[in-house]
């Protein structure tokens, strides 16, 4: 039962270690050469976790260590691919073992389990606002203050959140979420049959969403922050590099060309950067390719933003080999533990977001408080994430179970 | 002991609290407003040459202002930034006549306003158009791809009218950041003034230093229209000032 209900974070990888001998023979989908979980995955998605986070809380210090700052791409980039990788590799490997009808109903029970998420957040967002509208009486911001007007029709503001058209702001990421798993059944069942032809429909449907102007409609007007078409993109990406895609691509990713040109892309990036917060470089950027380069969609997944996750996600996985010692390390093991109950975390970083603009509000401290909240916000993440996983690996009833799995209770993050 | 324990917490945390109080009216009855706004967020590469003929040749110099409701402040408006502008502009330029109009277009996108420029403009005859905008688009969440056509359009037909343009963009409101979504607004303002070599008064950015400075406390509600009064004060000298830079009037042309 547990191990249906949490597939991604984790416990489920010891149940498909057992069955990963059979899978390997068969010829259809290449599985990944050894089973292990991927820890430079659950870091990553750790990391982007946690800049997601502190991306959502107003400007601090810490923001300037987000990467959204250095470059095109930012955490939503780094959230989405590494999504795509883990749902590949546990659903594909449930579709081969259990058949598509079951993986399907797996997926479809995630699906909800992400839905009522979403539903709950905006339970939490509909009480900070109403609380703001109630007390907030500022006449400088009166014009800002119209974005309650949606307040006034709460029977059909519901009835558009629950059919995921009206979301407030930092809460796009998980209805994109829903509706790529929801097409997750057909792309894995795509990928079982090509993998490669595959991942071209996908860049066909990228390419015609650019061409076509291809978008969700969101309500009260206007279109989804995140468009699916263009950002299945990045989920179908990852799940074919997770389903053998990253291993035919080890050539290309271990030659000095691909390192270089990664690096001369992060760096004009970077330059490109710098010029919108010290316009006084703003003249390094030819005019030129500023108007063909401008603006950078986020909504459509700009290709300039695909491209700046493609580099970075090259040199990372250059310099950060899978077996390296360090992600063993005892410093690493909070962000690890957040990239591994990736859900709830992502959850609560956005409930603590929340929570934090109303502290902020309140309080009206300066820039320690800011630090201070942010900081906190991170440290409570963390300390859920081990909760979680202690509940997986230790509370739950079927806790040994796991543990007779040998050092794969270990590897899906339950010793701590 | 328990109790004791309880006791000291207590009395640090009330002492704490009252230092606290204590502290903040004091910084808040402080009469001199200190606003200064970094230069580079003054600093704009476009000039506005009808501004500057017009000082130069003993014109006077017509500004209309365009905007929603952040340009006012409720029942204050001789309060409100256009007419601190106004003052600070004929404070600067002595020898100008500085003649000052503001239409206010509550509740109007950037493409409902654009549709109307070229008519406001022939019959206000202006030197120099200020157009606040994106809040109303922001609220309600417009496509940024229409949004940017809108202000296209809308600089299109200024320039084509033979006005000087600057552009204001949002302002900086902590409170409703996790409600309204600024960023792809406050972007395409900025690509579109590059494009059309049209100076942007980055309101969103100088009250974002204000708040961090410490000059204004942009969070707290309890200020009521003092703060607004203070602020629009600010942003009208700040907005005075970049509109004297943009034009290249030293203080040579100001005497």
């Amino acid at each position: 039962m547990t191990s249906i209900a949490d597939p991604i974070s984790g416990t489920q990888i010891a149940d498909a270690k057992d069955a990963s001998g059979a899978v390997a023979a068969a010829p259809a989908i290449t599985m990944p050469a050894t089973s292990e979980r991927e820890l430079r995955l659950d870091l990553f998605r750790g990391l982007a976790l946690w800049l997601i986070f502190i991306d959502h809380l107003p400007t601090n210090i810490l923001t300037w260590f987000t990467i959204r700052n250095y470059g095109f791409s930012d955490a939503t980039e780094i959230f989405i691919f590494i999504s795509g990788y883990t749902a590949a590799f546990v659903y594909g490997r449930a579709m081969h073992q259990a058949g598509f009808v079951v993986a399907t109903a797996r997926i479809l029970r995630r699906v909800w389990q992400i839905y009522v998420a979403h539903v709950f957040l905006f339970t939490i967002f509909l009480a900070e606002i109403s609380y703001v509208a109630t007390r907030f009486e500022n006449p400088l911001y009166s014009e800002e203050m119209g974005i309650m007007d949606f307040l006034k029709q709460p029977d059909v503001t519901i009835v558009q959140a629950l059919l995921l058209r009206f979301r407030p702001v930092n809460m796009d990421v998980l209805p994109l979420y829903i509706v790529l798993m929801l097409f997750l059944p057909l792309i894995l069942w795509l990928m079982k049959w090509r993998t490669d032809i595959t991942l071209a429909l996908s860049v066909a449907l990228y390419v015609l969403t650019w061409h076509f102007d291809l978008y969700l409609s969101a309500y009260p007007n206007g279109v989804w922050a995140f468009n699916p078409f263009a950002w299945q993109l990045l989920f179908v990406f990852g799940a074919w590099c997770a389903l053998g895609g990253a291993r035919r691509m080890s050539r290309i990713l271990a030659s000095p060309i691909t390192l270089w040109i990664c690096i001369a892309y992060l760096f004009a990036a970077f330059l490109v950067t710098l010029s919108w917060y010290l316009p006084q470089i703003g003249h390094i950027v030819p005019r030129r390719i500023e108007q063909w380069m401008y603006p950078i969609n986020k909504t459509d997944l700009d290709v300039l933003r695909f491209a700046h996750f493609l580099a970075l996600a090259a040199i990372t996985v250059r310099i950060l080999p899978k077996d390296w010692p360090g992600l063993k390390s005892p410093w690493l093991r909070p962000l690890i533990l957040c990239g591994q109950h990736s859900l709830e975390i992502f959850c609560l970083g956005v409930f603590l977001a929340f929570a934090g603009h109303f502290i902020l509000a309140e309080v009206s401290g300066g820039a320690g408080t800011h630090f201070l909240v942010s900081v906190t916000g991170i440290v409570i993440m963390c300390a859920m994430a081990w909760v979680i996983s202690w509940y997986k690996h230790s509370a739950d009833k079927g806790a040994a179970r796991y543990k007779s799995a040998g050092g794969n209770a270990d590897l899906a993050g339950g010793a701590v | 002991m328990k109790s004791g324990l309880w006791t000291v917490l207590g009395v640090t945390l009330a002492a704490g609290l009252a230092s606290y109080l204590a502290a903040a009216p004091a910084r808040a009855s402080d009469p001199e407003q200190i606003c200064d706004v970094p230069a580079n967020l003054l600093s704009t590469d476009s000039s506005l040459r009808k501004v500057a003929e017009a000082v130069q040749n003993g014109q006077p110099l017509n500004v209309l202002v365009i905007g929603s409701r952040s340009s006012t402040i409720p029942s204050s408006e001789a309060s409100a930034y256009p007419a601190k502008l106004q003052a600070a502009l004929k404070e600067s330029l002595p020898t100008t006549t500085v003649n000052l109009s503001v239409e206010l277009q509550g509740a109007k996108t950037a493409g409902d306003t654009a549709e109307t420029l070229v008519k406001l403009v022939e019959t206000k005859r202006p030197t120099l158009v200020i157009w606040q905008t994106g809040t109303v688009d922001a609220i309600r969440s417009t496509d940024p791809d229409d949004f940017r056509s809108a202000l296209d359009a809308g600089i299109g037909a200024l320039q084509q009218a033979g006005t000087d343009v600057v552009l204001v963009n949002l302002q900086y409101s902590p409170r409703t950041e996790s409600m309204i979504s600024g960023s792809p607004y406050l972007d395409n303002m900025r690509v579109s003034a590059q494009e059309h070599d049209v100076p942007l008064f980055d309101r969103f950015a100088i009250m974002h230093h204000w708040n961090d400075a410490g000059d204004f406390d942009l969070f707290s509600s309890a200020h009521g229209v003092e703060l607004a009064k203070r602020v629009h004060a600010c942003l009208g000298r700040a907005l005075s000032k970049f509109v004297i830079d943009a034009a290249h009037l030293g203080p040579a042309q100001q005497n």
